[in-house]
């Protein structure tokens, strides 16, 4: 079967879900960085490959398709995902997919515009630093959401589905650990959450700190035990 | 107007147990309210479907999914949609529609079962959450929803901020979903018109009307109502009674 194309960058939440999922998976694909640093994602060139301008996206052949969650299930039909972290069974795989439907406007939106506002636009002059009422918002509205995770998801499991990792897991870890950058210690109000991405963390081993490892060095938040 | 919108808010309902019918038993119970936009989505493609569940309508406006009792026994997370088939609960109206699709209770033409053309679909479905949902949700909740509840009306900054970012998805769905077919993802009706026009809908209730700058979402919206009714008047009949906008054409 010939390797398709992956473009990612691992400072994007859901590439770095991806990159770990495939790298677990022992997924060959063509390694296909893109800097968004650098804008290279807002070229024409790049539009080309992806229409919408954004990272995750896949080449397979002349078919071209963006979306993180939309890639995993394509290559999960197609025979190049883990089954493991993609179930087959009906139920199960209904389970992740309640998640990762969940995750978009749960611990994804609550996560990402914490880190974007209190971040990553200050840092490139986009937006001024936040005041410190907007920041006491933006982290109500981050932690409401990581309340579910913690409270519901994570209620009586392990993982968020079940005893066993899952790409929901990924997903859900690759989010969460963003907030790093912005200075944001999840464990201090969620030990169910902390504990959980360490656990992540040491089933997805290696992957999971090589992909992390920019935020580990950013944010000085690296886990002690890490080889990084 | 008004005057029925009160009436509205405040009729009253039977209690949430003694709502789902009809008399037959069925295996899966579908919970939804015609106000929330992916319950209307949910609802079409399961009418257009002729999926057959037991209706179990749930009115927010009185917080019928906030009580203890629909935490414990029908969905942990207090939102609709949500089902029951036949004791197993999920969630999240786009894992509902895969679940029911996989069951093979949903037709092809709406939600492909060939992977590449299934990837196209869910495409769309993802990338919609942040990028139309959450914008056209924020446009709808803040202007009209918000000032019904506390009496607040937005300022003209926040409105004109609200009306941007929707307006930079609005313009993604028409320059680029829209760009060459004359459904989101492809030649033909999917759930993920169903998912977007529900969506679009919502804002007519904040007086949004997506036809002045919008031509292609406009003879889209068309299409999809033509391909759904007369389901999709049916999941819009209070949308358009409250907005006083319904199409004028008989429903």
């Amino acid at each position: 079967m010939a390797k398709f194309k992956y473009y990612y960058d691992l400072m994007s939440q859901p590439s770095r879900a991806l990159w770990i999922a495939l790298r677990l998976g022992k997924i060959p694909y063509e390694d296909c960085p893109v800097a968004l640093r650098k804008s290279e994602q807002l070229k024409p060139e790049y539009q080309q490959i992806n229409r919408f301008q954004k990272v995750p996206a896949l080449v397979d052949g002349d078919f071209h398709l963006g979306e993180s969650v939309a890639i995993v299930r394509y290559l999960a039909d197609k025979g190049q995902f883990s089954e493991q972290l993609y179930p087959k069974a009906l139920e199960q795989r209904a389970r992740v997919d309640e998640f990762l439907e969940w995750q978009h406007l749960g611990v994804r939106l609550g996560c990402a515009t914490y880190f974007l506002d209190m971040w990553l636009l200050p840092m490139n002059g986009i937006k001024p630093k936040p005041s410190a009422e907007k920041a006491a918002i933006l982290s109500k509205n981050m932690e409401s959401q990581l309340k579910i995770l913690e409270e519901i998801w994570l209620k009586d499991t392990p993982f968020v589905v079940d005893n066993k990792m899952t790409v929901a897991d990924l997903f859900g870890a690759c989010e969460v650990e963003q907030t790093k950058l912005a200075h944001y210690d999840v464990g201090k109000k969620f030990p169910k959450i902390a504990e959980w991405m360490q656990r992540v963390r040491e089933q997805a081993s290696p992957h999971y700190d090589a992909a992390h490892e920019f935020i580990y060095k950013k944010s000085g938040m690296k886990p002690s035990n890490s080889k990084l | 107007m008004l005057n029925w919108l009160c009436k509205w808010f405040h009729s009253d309902s039977r209690a949430l147990s003694d709502s789902c019918g009809p008399k037959v038993k069925m295996s899966l119970r579908f919970y939804y309210d015609l106000m929330s936009q992916p319950s209307r989505a949910l609802y079409i493609i399961f009418k257009i479907s002729n999926v057959q569940y037991q209706d179990c309508p749930v009115a927010l406006r009185k917080g019928e999914h906030l009580t203890e009792e629909f935490k414990e026994n029908i969905n942990r997370f207090q939102r609709v949609p949500c089902i029951i088939d036949d004791g197993y609960k999920l969630a999240e109206s786009i894992a509902i529609l895969r679940y029911l699709s996989a069951k093979g209770k949903i037709p092809e033409h709406l939600y492909p079962k060939y992977f590449v053309e299934q990837a196209r679909v869910d495409e769309f479905l993802e990338w919609h959450h942040i990028t139309l949902r959450v914008t056209c949700s924020l446009f709808f909740r803040t202007i009209w929803m918000d000032p019904l509840l506390t009496g607040v009306r937005p300022s003209n900054e926040k409105i004109q901020h609200l009306t941007q970012h929707m307006e930079a998805n609005l313009d993604i769905v028409e320059n680029v979903w829209l760009q060459k077919t004359d459904f989101l993802t492809g030649q033909r009706l999917t759930a993920a018109d169903i998912f977007a026009a529900c969506e679009i809908e919502q804002i007519r209730l904040a007086d949004y009307d997506v036809r002045i700058k919008y031509p292609k979402i406009k003879a889209w919206l068309k299409r999809v109502r033509a391909g759904c009714n007369p389901h999709y008047d049916n999941a819009h009949q209070y949308v358009y009674k409250i907005s006083g906008t319904a199409p004028h054409a008989k429903l």
